[in-house]
């Protein structure tokens, strides 16, 4: 059956912000979703809380909504734009949630919504567990075995089912205190017997332990003739008990024979079709005994993913791209292979290289968070790498990572292997340096439970990294069929063969050269990517072919379809320079891609590579203190007072001159890495001894101005001219890194004056810097006085949500006065802030994940993601940026305020204003003493040294529903910390600063009079500009 | 990086590696295979007799040998072409490892070949003779044994794989098949047997009387090495036999019963050899992703090489009416003809995997039915 023409208009909805565990893999996916079901001609409509992602650049659907993704903005939505069907299996688990709700609510059958892709029953088999277990049994297939007991008798009796060896969990116990594992017997007695003890009702919990056993993915996909393909196996080379997220996997599967593989094969088949997912992709988790060939079915995704998305880039099929076709009515063979462009989609792609993918953390941002890879996903990025062999891949997948800093590899090898026995994410640089240590691998094997193959592999790459890369690299291209058929699409990676025999039909056209930004991290994620992607359209634009370079496959910009030549490659000198030997560009795009390809620009002008748009030089020039300093004298502009040192000692003597508090950092850093607050000689001194100046390395220490409003300002500039493109004003005050601060456009309080002073000195940075393309240049305002924080002649991370707020693409129009364009040509409107609406982007944290973390904000950027909101209005906006961040401000309910003494006139006022909308309010002693000082009612509540009843107490129990605690600014421990972590334990909305409580109560008030904030779509917003 | 053994082609082009398997040279066709694991059910594959095997996907010999994966009682392909050739030995249920074994069986291999520019050479060039060497044999001596080698157009290689008498596996009172025996793999076999069936391996040349007598209640022709148009003696022992008993066969089986009935049959440019292939029954609709290994493919009545249609064509024959109900989606040549006069069928590829999909496992199923019907 080809294409439905039943319906016309489609609803899409993404996943939301970037968080952990759902990343820029679904932007890959839901850009193919739109840009598919545009090409068959239907009307999209797209619902995405996320402005740094393409999809929600308004040319990817006809109506976009910038809207948090809550079934009562959805439903809003749907009531207007009243689409036939709801496509809801490309937006992750928060688009299948959301979907599963507006069945629930009635609203979909209500406004006659079906939804595509996957219907209501699946998804309920798929996610929930005992369903999911049910079927799979009716299915005649395995999942581990598991039973509850309250006795021991009733332990022994499941154990017969559950079989040796066992995982003993107690119910209701803190962290399974009183559980373990059990491999005989009288262990397992001994275990369950001290489980029912801890258990505070007396029940254990009994699981098969697979732990050790080897873990493999299968993606599977289904059409409505209920043909089924493999479009990839994956194996995770670390075993059972790590997140396949945090796993350094591989594809396709080296392990298993090819009857095992097959059993594999037919048992995904059989998962898909009990589940029932009628058309499109699913992933399907196995568990393999090596040694017995058993293989027990561990969970389902019925729906686009993670792996989905790694498995596309890994075989050159685009899964998403496909389950979209397949969801409007195609078959399999009725949609073409893309890139061999003559045989069909019904196949199942082989390969003739080996895909490496490698997880990146961010540990070192959450003091406190507990590393141990578990179950529980906690990485915030992935880099992928493509070899001819295993160990080609797994070099360059080391190389991709990026790492800040080396992984500590010293003590005893009994330390060493001690440290392997908890996978870690630094486990593989261990396991280098035992390898290179001589251990041998039968010993790592007892340690890891890593397959001896991949320890065989480890160790010769580890004792001999040089033999894997010898030869010479050439570049051979990715076509889903090991050769068998030529390959028309130019998606490259680099082998190293004996001799030269790259595949790559350069043409004679110009190219020009785009380097990503790698895996996303804290401070370097989506926003780059999407300035890249901007980049390669404006390059083909231009009639050159656009070449990129990047090696995370959870982007847009990784996409074959996004560039002319797409080369999978890490992102270090030696590598890049690989790809210019090849390709010549007429010049390489260092700007977009965030610091990554920053590093590179000087290696690359050495190498006489040209560099577009700004100068290296000039970023330099930035980037150096003094140089920069002596810069803004010059345009007698004024900085914080400042030193910068290079050992203890300087620091702590220059201390006193810049005078405290004093704001200090490493130099060359993103995302605010280490970077702290500091308000005495003390504290400076305890800040260096955790993050000592290494090798020489400068520390910068800034005078911290306290109560300042910051406001960052995004400027194009051709060198002779700048136009601005925006202005944020940070909502919270300075000192929370301004990609964790909400921040809004236009700025909220600050007068036209102000704004004009913002506009001359940025355009005196710019043209004084000579940028050519893009500059965001942070301001600090106190006390009327303007100062300039730091200048990055770069994108930043606040393009994308500028872009969308004023309705104009800088980072394309960037990209084209880097082409050799000048500003006249761009036709650019005079004031891009003059519309009549405000916008508000909200950072998302990932609190929830590393629980044993402060969840307070300050000058290191730890957030994973952004959200947005739009509205008439800067209170409804900022209702609508807090909801899509997932803590929607409540509108009745009780309010607890905890605020340090210079913060409580302000807390008065906000009490005030609250108990006038009809809150309760209550606060520790000391603000609820200020509180009924002005005659607002409020009850004191213990702090938690007081004893219970206290109000981490009342935060679980769900008394609260909004607490507004300004932090002491002292250590992890304190009160502040634990009511924080209580909250986002129970997700209640957390406010932090004081002008963000204001905001909020001015928002709550908004909607107690307003109702629900209208809905409006970005085309709607920016009509009456005009979009280039 | 020494090189300690090269592949030559007959065209001249030459690749170089190192020498893994046994200190020998061997030359044939040189031909690749796409599929990314099941390496020793390949070269134990009678089909592959003559040839070389280049296998495209990098590692190979990753989880060792077994007894399970044997498809014959030795190793037919007559070299083996490798980018990463893995002497594991530490799986579990492995007898030893790949390489070992592959010295212990006295077979050519080579690893270290960049096979890919080696598979995409083949791929626009065809398959074409040539040999494994190790590096002390000369290139002209090479150039003389290649040359010497007879072209695949036209080999019978049937005849030296075919048992030299009957062979009966399986017991009890099940359907007795007769399997003329051009190269059959063990894993047909054992899906007949598995299914009930008892079957006879007879020798290739086995006249259609000595069949009869027998009285098999079907017969299955196998798959096997070589040119189809080089096995006439079989094809007429086929053309006695169809009609008189249900026809069923595989690959090869496949190609000769086309002849039987007038097709003809020609040499594709480099063959179908993975595990990938998406093949449609065009009487259900239903596609299966098969496991495939074959050089030559049968000509359609009309006299093209591919289909065009999705749907049966019908044509006549000396058996009564039959049709060609399978076709191949990746470049549309036959997979499968039916006759509907006549319980005869026959399919290209390989439902008993071995290495591959298990989509077609059903096929044994319907073929041990539909001779119970008949029965």
């Amino acid at each position: 059956m080809p294409r439905r023409d039943d319906l016309h208009r489609i609803l899409i909805l993404g996943s939301g912000p970037i968080v952990i565990g759902q990343a820029a893999e679904f932007d890959y996916s839901g850009v193919q979703a739109c840009k598919v079901l545009k090409e068959e001609g239907y009307e999209v409509v797209l619902v995405n809380s996320n402005p740094a992602t393409i999809m929600t650049d308004p040319e990817f659907a006809d109506a976009t909504y910038v809207e948090p993704l809550l079934p009562g903005p959805v439903a809003q939505i749907i009531e207007k734009e009243r689409p036939d069907a709801l496509l809801p299996t490309l937006g992750g688990q928060t688009a299948l949630n959301l979907a599963r709700s507006l069945h629930e609510d009635g609203t979909l059958e209500k406004f006659g919504v079906e939804l595509i892709g996957a219907n209501y029953d699946a998804i309920g088999r798929a996610e929930d567990r005992d369903l999911f277990a049910q079927t799979m049994a009716k299915a005649g297939l395995q999942m581990p075995r598991s039973a509850i007991v309250s006795s021991l008798g009733e332990a022994m009796a499941a154990l017969e089912e559950v079989g040796l060896p066992v995982i003993i969990r107690p119910a209701f116990t803190l962290g399974g205190r009183g559980g373990g594992v059990a491999r005989t017997e009288e262990e397992y007695r001994k275990v369950v017997a001290r489980g029912l003890d801890a258990s505070p009702i007396s029940q254990v919990l009994v699981d098969q332990s697979v732990i050790g056993w080897g873990e493999f993915e299968l993606e599977v996909m289904r059409d409505h003739n209920d043909n089924c393909v493999i479009v990839a196996s994956i194996e995770n080379i670390d075993p059972m008990g790590v997140h396949t997220g945090d796993s350094v996997t591989v594809a396709p599967q080296q392990t298993l024979t090819d009857r095992l593989y097959q059993k594999l094969r037919d048992q995904a088949f059989q998962v898909i079709r009990a589940v029932g997912v009628e058309t499109g992709g699913s992933n399907v988790q196995f568990a393999v005994n090596p040694e017995t060939e058993e293989v027990l079915v561990i969970e389902m995704n019925p729906r686009v993913s993670r792996s989905s998305a790694l498995a596309s880039k890994a075989t050159g099929f685009p899964i998403a791209k496909i389950a979209a076709r397949l969801a409007v009515g195609y078959a399999l063979e009725e949609i073409d292979n893309d890139i061999t462009q003559a045989t069909p989609a019904a196949f199942e792609p082989t390969i003739d290289y080996v895909v490496v993918k490698w997880p990146r953390f961010a540990f070192e941002k959450f003091a406190g968070a507990d590393a141990e890879l578990t179950t529980h996903m906690k990485s915030v990025g992935e880099a992928m790498a493509m070899g001819r062999t295993f160990q080609q891949a797994f070099g360059k997948a080391m190389r991709s990572r990026e790492l800040d800093r080396e992984a500590d590899v010293s003590g005893t090898d009994e330390e060493l292997l001690e440290r392997l026995e908890t996978p870690s994410a630094d486990r593989y640089d261990v396991l280098f340096e035992v390898f290179r240590r001589g251990v041998g691998t039968d010993v790592v094997r007892e340690r890891t439970g890593i397959d001896p193959w991949f320890l065989n592999e480890l160790r010769a790459l580890a004792t001999n990294p040089d033999a894997a890369f010898a030869g010479e690299r050439t570049f051979k291209a990715v076509d889903t069929c090991a050769a068998e058929f030529e390959a028309r699409t130019p998606y490259f990676y680099s082998g190293w063969e004996r001799t030269k025999d790259d595949e790559v039909e350069r043409g004679t056209n110009a190219s020009v050269m785009i380097l990503g930004s790698g895996p996303n991290r804290i401070g370097q994620g989506i926003e780059f990517d999407y300035c890249c992607v901007h980049a390669a359209m404006t390059v083909r634009a231009s009639g050159r072919d656009a070449v990129m370079v990047n090696c995370n496959p959870e982007t847009v910009s990784t996409d074959y379809d996004t560039s002319d030549r797409l080369y999978f490659e890490p992102l270090t000198l030696e590598d890049v320079l690989g790809v210019v030997a090849v390709e010549k560009p007429e010049g390489v795009i260092v700007q977009f891609g965030g610091q990554t390809p920053l590093k590179l620009a000087k290696g690359l002008e050495e190498a006489g590579v040209p560099i577009l748009g700004t100068s290296v030089d000039a970023i330099d020039l930035a980037e150096e203190r003094g140089r920069f300093s002596a810069l803004l004298d010059e345009l007698g502009l004024q900085a914080p007072p400042y030193a910068t040192a290079h050992s203890v000692d300087e620091a702590l003597d220059a201390a006193d001159g810049v005078g405290f508090p004093l704001l200090v950092r490493p130099s060359y850093v993103l995302g605010g890495r280490a970077m702290e607050i500091v308000y005495s000689r003390d504290g400076l001194a305890d800040y260096l001894e955790r993050e000592a100046p290494k090798d020489g390395a400068a520390i910068f220490l800034d005078r911290f101005l306290e109560n300042a409003v910051e406001v960052d300002v995004d400027a194009l500039c051709d060198g002779e001219e700048a136009w601005i493109g925006g202005m944020l004003q940070h909502v919270e005050e300075a000192g929370i890194h301004s990609g964790d601060s909400a921040q809004v456009l236009p700025p909220h309080s600050l007068g036209p004056e102000m704004l004009a002073e913002l506009s001359r000195q940025t355009q005196a940075i710019a043209l004084k810097l000579g940028v050519v393309g893009l500059i965001n240049v942070q301001y600090a305002v106190a006390d009327g006085r303007v100062f300039v924080i730091e200048a990055n002649p770069r994108a930043s991370r606040t393009v994308p949500f500028i872009s969308k707020a004023v309705g104009v693409p800088l980072a394309k129009m960037a990209c084209r006065l880097m082409l050799g364009e000048k500003l006249a040509d761009l036709d650019l409107p005079e004031d891009p802030m003059a519309g009549s609406h405000v916008s508000v982007k909200e950072a998302v944290l990932p609190f929830d994940r590393f629980k044993e973390a402060d969840a307070v904000l300050g000058p290191e950027m730890r957030s994973t993601g952004e959200v947005m909101g739009v509205a008439r209005d800067f209170p409804t906006a900022f209702a609508k940026a807090q909801a899509a961040a997932g803590s929607a401000l409540p509108t009745h309910g009780t309010v607890f305020l905890t605020v340090t003494d210079s913060d409580k006139t302000a807390a008065q006022g906000i009490a005030a204003m609250l108990h006038d909308a009809g809150f309760r309010i209550v606060g520790t002693r000391g603000t609820a003493q200020a509180i009924r000082g002005i005659g607002v009612p409020c009850d004191a509540l213990n702090k938690v040294a007081e004893g219970s009843p206290h109000i981490v107490e009342a935060i679980e129990s769900g008394e609260i529903d909004l607490v507004i605690n300004t932090p002491t600014g002292s250590g992890a421990r304190s009160d502040g910390a634990e009511i924080r972590r209580a909250a986002v334990a129970a997700g209640v909305p957390c406010i932090t600063t004081m002008s963000s409580g204001m905001a909020a109560a001015r928002a709550i008030l908004a909607a107690q009079r307003g109702g629900p904030a209208e809905v409006l779509s970005l085309q709607e917003i920016h009509a009456t500009t005009t979009p280039a | 990086m020494s090189a300690t053994a090269y592949v030559l082609l007959e065209d001249g082009t030459k690749f170089e590696g190192e020498a893994v398997g046994a200190d020998a040279h061997a030359v044939g066709e040189v031909v690749f295979t796409t599929g990314m694991a099941g390496y020793q059910e390949s070269v134990t594959d009678p089909s592959f007799a003559g040839q070389l095997i280049t296998f495209a996907y990098p590692h190979i010999g990753n989880y060792g040998v077994s007894d399970a994966a044997m498809e014959s009682s030795g190793i037919h392909a007559r070299a083996v072409i490798m980018r990463e050739g893995v002497n594991h030995t530490e799986t579990p249920g492995s007898t030893g490892g790949w390489l070992d074994w592959l010295v212990a069986e006295g077979i050519p291999a080579i690893t270290g070949v960049d096979t890919r520019a080696l598979v995409r050479h083949i791929r626009s060039a065809g398959s074409m003779r040539g040999g494994v060497f190790p590096a002390s044999v000369s290139e002209s001596t090479a150039r003389e044994l290649i040359e010497a080698e007879p072209s695949m157009v036209g080999a019978d290689f049937a005849k030296t794989v075919t048992p030299s008498e009957v062979i009966r596996v399986g017991e009890g009172d099940g359907p007795l098949i007769a399997a003329i025996d051009t190269g059959i793999k063990t894993s047909i076999v054992n899906h007949l047997v598995a299914r009930g069936a008892v079957v006879d391996l007879h020798p290739c040349s086995t006249s259609s009387a000595t069949i009869l007598e027998t009285n098999p209640d079907a017969v299955f022709m196998a798959n096997g090495p070589g040119d189809p148009a080089a096995l006439d003696y079989v094809v007429q022992t086929l053309r006695e036999l169809v009609g008189k008993k249900p026809v069923w066969g595989i690959c090869l089986g496949h190609q000769l019963l086309s002849r039987a009935v007038g097709l003809d049959t020609f040499k594709l440019p480099f063959g179908h050899r993975g595990v990938n292939h998406p093949v449609k029954d065009v009487e259900t609709g239903r596609i299966e992703i098969t496991s495939q290994n074959h050089g030559f493919a049968v000509v359609g009545p009309g006299g093209a090489h591919t289909i065009s249609v999705d749907e049966p064509v019908r044509f006549e024959t000396d058996f009564g009416a039959a049709q060609l109900s399978r076709v191949n989606l990746y470049d549309r040549t036959v997979e499968g003809l039916k006759l509907l006069d006549v319980p005869a069928g026959t399919i290209q590829y390989h439902p008993e995997a071995g290495p591959g999909p298990h989509d077609a496992h059903h096929l044994f199923d319907d073929f041990l039915k539909d001779v119970q019907q008949v029965a």
